[in-house]
């Protein structure tokens, strides 16, 4: 049975209508990337499956239908966001960002810092003060310390420098291998990509347009949707 | 700049300090002075819990104050009139306990808080201060016309409450026990601010729609602060009306939730110790450049304009750097 269940979903932005019919699934323990061009409704969709957004279709997870729930009600049945542009507490700590979300569970402080070294030698640094690479792995870390059945990596590696995007590319890996823990990525990297998705859905202007394995993905495919 | 751990010790030996020195040197009057200060800053420390961790301009704060100073009113009064509190079914008899009447400010103006949080706290920015200053003057307008507790004319209590094993009419003695329960108020402010509830709080005052995507309810975490914030307030509020044995409506005014307001920024918002050196250098203009000019507030004005344009952490933040205290 799919985790998450993303059926014929729609949503607007006021009068203008940015998703016409998007279909998703992912399973537990399966890593499913979401592509597209820029604008085709990626992030949309992320907000609207995290509640941000109003939407109408079929979105439920774990079989409970998502729609009447508030959005901090949907992330405690256990989709976690690492949003686009990171978005940590400015202010705060990396370790009081990593607390202040923390729900009980085997990710804590100790694992998030062991995935991420570079966040436990920042500990006591405000999250202001750190690069985009590390504000990136804080954004995941806060997620992950929310102790998700789902999380979701929204442009987690764009903008960042190689050596740190091959980090994260190392930490998601490390996700998949010992946790088993559902991922659904929004990332344009088709290489690493390959190597960590089991299944991709692309968008095409709000649209379902394909689903398949990973493999079966195409150079025609990708440089038709993805432009990659 | 010091940490801000060294300056909250400085700062609480400094005013234990004061009145120690005021009582080898017989000057009761710099006791009670400290007294007010002491009140003053746990009212704000209060405050600061809704302000500072929570972002919640409330210009309504002199509710709560105004609740817990009638609280220890009405029990004392009809403890010393022998008289008993008709509560619908239920009659109650008064008290002089200064604990009971602790724990009945700060239930009452907790409870009065949750009231009002879960009207106020749909609103935000300007609306959010408009609506607590709306119940403020309600409250206020109330106690005008309780005709039963002296109305306009405020309530007069004769004689201290008691606390087991204390001479409360002591200046020092009652001064001790503001400065306990200030310290009390203090180390719990200093936890929560560094409890995960204190940190989403934070996060929720600085990102209201982050927040709820890692589970968290901003709401819900406004709402506990703005009812812990009432009930600190409240239980300065039972104190003050016993360091003047009287209570009136001018404790619900508006100008006293903007003095409040006044400490907090003074001091430094959403630094534990702040409110506590805005209301130590808001009781010492007030005493010194009262006795100068009866235009006093003025200065205070400027003050405040000085520390709004050229040190947006408050006098704390001049002085340390940001910690937990």
């Amino acid at each position: 049975m799919s985790l998450l269940r993303v059926e014929n979903l729609t949503a607007s932005y006021g009068a203008s209508q940015a998703l016409f019919g998007v279909d998703l699934t992912v399973a537990e323990g399966e890593v499913v990337s979401l592509m597209g061009r820029n604008g085709m409704g990626k992030t949309t969709t992320v907000k609207a499956v995290c509640r941000m957004i109003p939407s109408a279709g079929r979105l439920t997870f774990d079989g409970r239908d998502l729609h009447p729930l508030p959005s901090h009600a949907a992330a405690r049945l256990g989709i976690g966001l690492s949003p686009e542009g990171r978005r940590c507490f400015r202010d705060l700590t990396v370790a009081e960002n990593l607390a202040a979300a923390a729900r009980p569970g085997p990710w804590d402080i100790a694992r998030v810092t062991a995935l991420f070294p570079r966040l436990g030698e920042r500990r006591a640094q405000r999250a202001a003060s750190l690069s985009g690479g590390e504000q990136q792995m804080l954004a995941i870390g806060r997620a992950l310390t929310t102790n998700p059945r789902l999380l979701i990596l929204d442009e987690a590696t764009e903008g960042l420098a190689p050596i740190v995007r091959q980090e994260i590319w190392s930490a998601i890996a490390t996700l998949k291998s010992e946790t088993g823990m559902a991922i659904l990525i929004i990332d344009k990297a088709l290489k690493e990509l390959s190597a960590v998705a089991d299944r991709a859905v692309i968008l095409e202007r709000g649209k379902t347009v394909w689903t398949g394995p990973m493999a079966a993905l195409t150079p025609d495919l990708t440089d038709r949707y993805v432009g990659v | 700049m010091i940490p801000e751990r060294w300056l909250t010790f400085a700062v609480l030996v400094g005013l234990l300090a004061v009145a120690l020195g005021a009582l080898v040197m017989d000057r009761p009057f710099t006791i009670t002075l400290a007294t007010r200060a002491t009140i003053l800053a746990l009212a704000a420390v209060g405050l600061n819990i809704a302000l500072g961790q929570g972002g919640l301009v409330s210009f309504g704060h002199a509710a709560f104050f105004g609740i817990g100073g009638y609280a220890m009113g009405i029990l004392a009064h009809h403890a010393q009139t022998f008289t008993p509190l008709e509560l619908g079914p239920l009659t109650i008899t008064g008290t002089k306990s200064m604990p009971v009447i602790w724990l009945t400010a700060v239930v009452a103006s907790a409870l009065a808080a949750l009231l009002i949080g879960l009207l106020a706290l749909r609103t935000s920015g300007v609306y959010f201060i408009m609506i607590t200053l709306a119940f403020g003057q309600m409250f206020f307008y109330f106690a005008i016309s309780w005709s039963a507790y002296g109305g306009e004319d405020g309530l007069s209590i004769y004689v201290r409450n008691d606390f087991p094993g204390l001479n409360t009419l002591d200046p020092i003695q009652f001064f001790g026990l503001c400065f306990t329960l200030l310290c009390l108020v203090l180390l719990f402010a200093g936890r929560l601010m560094r409890s995960p509830f204190g940190l989403a709080l934070n996060a929720a005052r600085q990102a209201p729609e982050r927040v709820e995507t890692v589970g968290l309810d901003p709401m819900r975490l406004r709402l506990l602060a703005f009812v812990l914030s009432g009930a600190v307030t409240g239980l300065a509020g039972a104190l003050f009306a016993d360091l003047n044995r009287f209570v009136s409506p001018a404790m619900f005014s508006w100008q006293l939730s903007g003095e409040l307001i006044v400490l907090v920024i003074l001091g430094g918002v959403a630094r534990l110790i702040g409110p506590v050196v805005g209301a130590i250098a808001f009781v010492t203009l007030e005493h010194v450049l009262g006795d100068v000019t009866e235009f006093w507030l003025i200065w205070l004005g400027v003050a405040l304009l000085l520390v709004v344009l050229f040190a947006r952490g408050g006098i704390v933040g001049l002085v340390a750097r940001r910690g937990h205290g």
